[in-house]
């Protein structure tokens, strides 16, 4: 029954005399490994169940670099994919470059609109259409903490960046390593920016992240932003440089380090291992409001053939479909993107991200993560990358930081 | 050999014994090296072998506590490379079918270029022989977007035809600089003979020349091989989904973004992905060595 | 058909004439004109003045990046080749089981550094690697933390490209090594001269064309050196370990920067075209004699 509903659907997208044509969807994509690919195939076992031919194209690597490398390469050779793994503002720069088909007509069907939180929904549009449906809503903003640790040292999870700092000043006396961290640059970016939230306020990070507003960036605030990272870069052990943000998770689970900032996909490490949340290990937004989300979304490409044009139909229709919704945020540890999906089958964690991102998408304060690609172009946020990594990384004033801040997104373009 | 023959004589003067020391000291500083070089060998081979679980608990760098083979079954067979599961199998033989042509291909090409260059010298021969060179040290991250309009151009994106033209093409340099090398050595003297006796241009290259190249062939498929079987930057640009070569598999194994790390499998994986380059070293190594000294490197 | 068999040779070469022609110089060219213009995510082609070279040489990345390479090519160039040709002169005072020692010494050249970088990461990482088992074995105050160490990441850079290419230098020199007329050792053994001199002022001067070949492979991986920098330290500790080919790629393919990426790929190109140029000119005028 439900094949010949998305049948109807995907038969009304295509022109005529296209009545027989087969969805056919390749589909490039960077999630390889483990969860993320079960999660994948959740999406193209629905595909084949509705009829459609899926030809997997991934490629892994760095956040999507060896992705947007095969992506660029395809586009240009005239030989695009169906379907790509796009996120934040490169999708409406992809559509600028003029390579992106219309979903539009999939979206108003199935009442996207109604469905998605307002600031994300923008994101999937370009000039007024639909251009990308979304996957999962990731949170950024997380610190996640060994529950054991804490309770022996008497601490409780911070809810300011003053508490987080005593709490840390005891453990370090007790010989535990207060911040798991990672040095990687997007590692020193995820904490700068749950820093930045914390401290400037979700208007004060609108302002410097994603309006780029100068007065903003060298702020006196901003400073003081820079200063806390300094603190941070006290509490974590030297030999952070390099490290994989699984290691540091791990870190945390085995009692050797108390706190961690990171994603919600680090509850995926926890819970692999084993541990239960609000037992073994605890989750909380990091001090300070608001929420800052990364959404994975799929972007479908300007591509000749009926089949391929009703292929991207239904993939649309399905990734933005409950059931699809529901499976796969289960597996990835993010929550659906759509707030009509049914939580029970969920974690403590992420019925909390849920409601808290009810909460500030109605307050204004649900922002996009700058880390992550979702509030800037690649080259602006690239630019604020070098200038956080290099001060948490070297002995750079914060004044000087601030300075270097202003001048690189200046000459970001 | 019979240095050692000598210093166990009974009667030892001062100097053998210095001798014999230096000998000693020459064996520990080799095997010193040895162990330098053979050292991430050894930390992949041991890491593999382990279960995650003791990988997780902490020493990375130790012998296995229990040894299992369950991450080399898992990297050939099991490991997700994307939605499927099917390990480096299938993309070994994708691998296979871009190495093999275009080491060929370009062998050929370099041989026959090499030939022109070195032995039928006309005006502009060192030109193109320097253009060529010149063109080894183009970073290859410059090249892949046009060449992707290329491609697209020509109708051979994304399949393996498309791969081993781009092979064929920056693999020239090398391949030309060999053989160069090695035929600048053969005296002009053998072609004009050959040329009085009636030999073509071809006639010569086929009956005289080839038949002389063995050591640098050697050197050549040796040197393009791993070149074209390790790399990693034209297999992910330049395929799709069904031509992708095995190193784009490992990348997928091994870099996952945001799931967890199976780190036993990926090192696995890895040395199975390297397994024929390394083989072709072990078998071919003692040519390697010998087809440089037959000349390639003394121009 | 005279004419024919005159000019076959330049027929056989002009295949790989016009390919050279339009997929190394024709792509040069086209990065030339891509970094005079304002392009993003893919090239455009309105010519916009010299704002990307403005930019990269404002960039602080970039400084680092371009004397990271000079500061690795040398060490790197350098060191490969002392330690390839002291390897391959050991190696060739008949050594037992010289196959299998130089089997070992070569091997890391078959393997690609997505690879190994994750091993070597292992090793030179304090808390897990070397300096984690020296300490282990009771000498507490050892300490080996380049890898950490913003100052000092670069040369564990070097120490991962040295391991993998100096097998390959050694296997050069010890050809060399071996094709030395070996009558004129022999005389020089005869009259007395010590073993070392005889190295230092009769073969290691006959085999200068091995130097320059050893240099141009060198030289050539130094400037491509990529997977290592990627697989080893990411760039890191912040950006103290990038090198022009990282730079580039990072801007071209995750920033969506492919003018600022095609400037600084002009710029390397430069820096080869200064190296290598003198090289084959010295190198044709030698063979021409």
């Amino acid at each position: 029954m439900k094949k010949s509903v998305y049948a109807v659907s995907a038969f009304a997208l295509c022109v005529a005399g296209a009545v027989h044509a087969e969805p056919q969807a390749e589909v490039l994509h960077y999630w390889t490994s483990g969860g993320e690919a079960k999660s994948v195939a959740v999406l193209q076992e629905e595909f084949a169940a509705n009829g459609g031919t899926w030809t997997d194209m991934p490629v892994a690597g760095g956040g999507g670099d060896a992705a947007g490398t095969a992506l660029r390469a395809r586009v240009l050779s005239g030989n695009a994919p169906t379907a790509a793994q796009i996120k934040g503002p490169a999708i409406q720069e992809w559509y600028e470059e003029g390579v992106l088909a219309d979903i539009s007509a999939v979206a108003e069907e199935n009442g996207w609109a109604d469905v998605l939180p307002a600031s994300i929904a923008s994101h999937m549009q370009c000039e007024g259409t639909w251009c990308a449906a979304p996957v999962n809503v990731h949170r950024v903003d997380w610190i996640w903490a060994n529950a054991d640790v804490l309770a022996a040292n008497d601490i409780t999870m911070p809810t300011t960046w003053e508490e987080f700092n005593a709490a840390a000043e005891k453990l370090q006396a007790a010989g535990i390593i207060p911040l798991a961290h990672g040095g990687q640059a997007w590692q020193d970016a995820t904490v700068f920016e749950a820093v930045a939230l914390g401290l400037l306020g979700p208007d004060g990070f609108r302002k410097a992240f994603v309006e780029l507003d100068q007065d903003a960036l060298t702020s006196d605030e901003m400073i003081a932003v820079f200063d806390q990272m300094r603190v941070l870069r006290g509490y974590v052990d030297p030999n952070f440089p390099g490290r994989d943000w699984n290691l540091a998770t791990a870190m945390v689970m085995n009692g050797e380090a108390a706190f961690q900032v990171m994603g919600d996909w680090a509850k995926g490490e926890f819970l692999a291992a084993g541990k239960t949340p609000g037992e073994d290990f605890l989750c909380a937004s990091t001090p300070g409001e608001g929420f800052l989300y990364n959404v994975d979304s799929f972007a479908m490409f300007d591509v000749d053939g009926d089949d391929k044009k009703a292929g991207q139909a239904l993939l649309a229709e399905l990734i933005v479909g409950t059931k699809f919704q529901e499976v796969f945020n289960l597996n990835k540890g993010s929550i659906p993107a759509r707030v009509d999906v049914a939580l029970d089958a969920f974690d403590s964690c992420a019925v909390l991200s849920a409601e808290d991102m009810n909460a500030s998408s109605e307050g204004g304060s649900l922002l996009p993560s700058y880390a992550h690609g979702m509030a800037l172009r690649g080259a602006q946020s690239g630019a604020i990358t070098d200038v956080v990594t290099s001060h948490f990384n070297s002995d750079m004033s914060s004044e000087e930081a601030v300075q270097q801040l202003a001048s690189a997104v200046l000459n970001s373009l | 050999m019979t240095d050692t023959a000598i210093a166990y004589s009974p009667a030892r003067s001062q100097g053998q014994i210095m001798k014999l020391v230096l000998r000693w000291l020459l064996y520990v500083l080799l095997i010193t090296f040895a162990l330098f070089y053979l050292a991430p060998l050894f930390v992949m081979l041991t890491t593999s072998l382990k279960t995650l679980e003791e990988i997780r608990t902490g020493d990375l760098i130790s012998l296995p506590r229990e040894v299992t083979f369950d991450a080399w079954r898992t990297a050939w067979s099991g490991a997700c490379t994307g939605i499927q599961c099917e390990g480096v199998r299938p993309f070994f033989w994708n691998s296979v079918l871009i190495a093999f042509p275009a080491v060929i291909l370009s062998t050929l090409i370099g041989a026959m270029n090499g030939y022109v260059v070195a032995q039928w010298q006309f005006k502009g021969a060192n030109i193109f022989f320097a253009l060529l060179l010149f063109g080894c040290f183009i970073p290859f991250q410059v090249v892949l977007l046009p060449m992707a309009r290329m491609l697209g151009l020509m109708g051979i994106a994304g399949t393996i035809p498309g791969l081993i033209f781009v092979h064929v093409v920056y693999g020239l340099g090398f391949t030309t600089l060999f053989f160069r090398n090695y035929y600048v050595s053969i005296p002009s003297e053998l072609v004009k003979a050959a040329k009085v006796d009636g030999a073509g241009f071809f006639r010569i290259f086929w009956s005289i020349f080839l038949p002389l190249s063995l050591p640098i062939i050697v050197v050549t498929v040796i040197w393009q091989f791993t070149q074209i079987w390790n790399d990693f930057l034209f297999g992910v640009s330049f395929s799709q989904a069904g031509t992708q070569p095995v190193t784009v598999a490992l990348n997928n194994i091994v870099n996952s973004t945001t799931g967890v790390k199976e780190y036993n499998v990926d090192m696995a994986a890895a040395i199975i992905a390297a397994l024929p380059t390394l083989i072709v070293y072990v078998i071919a190594g003692k040519y390697f060595v010998r087809g440089l000294t037959a000349g390639s490197v003394k121009g | 058909m005279q004419f024919l068999e005159r000019n076959l040779p330049k027929i056989m070469l002009a295949p790989s004439f016009v390919a050279i022609l339009i997929f190394v110089y024709g792509f040069i060219a086209w990065t030339g004109w891509v970094s005079l213009t304002r392009s993003r995510l893919m090239p455009r082609y309105e010519i916009d003045g010299l704002i990307q070279y403005q930019r990269l040489f404002d960039s602080l990345r970039w400084d680092t990046a371009f004397g990271n390479l000079f500061l690795f090519g040398a060490l790197f160039i350098g060191i490969s080749m002392i330690l390839g040709l002291v390897l391959a002169i050991f190696l060739d005072q008949n050594i037992r089981a010289e196959g299998a020692i130089r089997t070992i010494y070569l091997y890391p050249m078959a393997l690609s550094m997505i690879v190994t970088g994750t091993a070597w990461k292992w090793i030179l990482n304090p808390g897990l690697g070397l300096e984690a088992m020296v300490r282990s074995w009771g000498y507490e105050d050892f300490t080996f933390d380049w890898l950490v160490n913003s100052d000092m990441a670069i040369y564990t850079i070097v120490i991962a490209a040295i391991w993998q290419s100096s097998g390959f230098v050694m296997a050069l020199f010890l050809a060399g090594l071996r094709s030395v007329d070996g009558e004129i050792i022999k005389a020089a053994q005869i009259d007395g001269i010590p073993t070392w001199r005889v190295y230092s002022a009769i073969i290691i001067p006959s085999m200068a064309p091995i130097f320059l070949s050893a240099f141009i492979v060198l030289a050539h991986l130094a400037i491509k050196s990529f997977d290592l920098v990627i697989a080893l330290t990411g760039g890191g500790p912040g950006f103290a370990t990038d090198l022009p080919a990282t730079y580039m790629f990072s801007m071209a393919f995750s920033r969506g920067d492919i003018g600022q990426a095609a400037s600084s790929a002009m710029v390397m190109m430069g820096v080869v075209f200064a190296i290598v140029v003198p090289y084959l000119y010295s190198e044709l005028r030698a063979k021409n004699d």
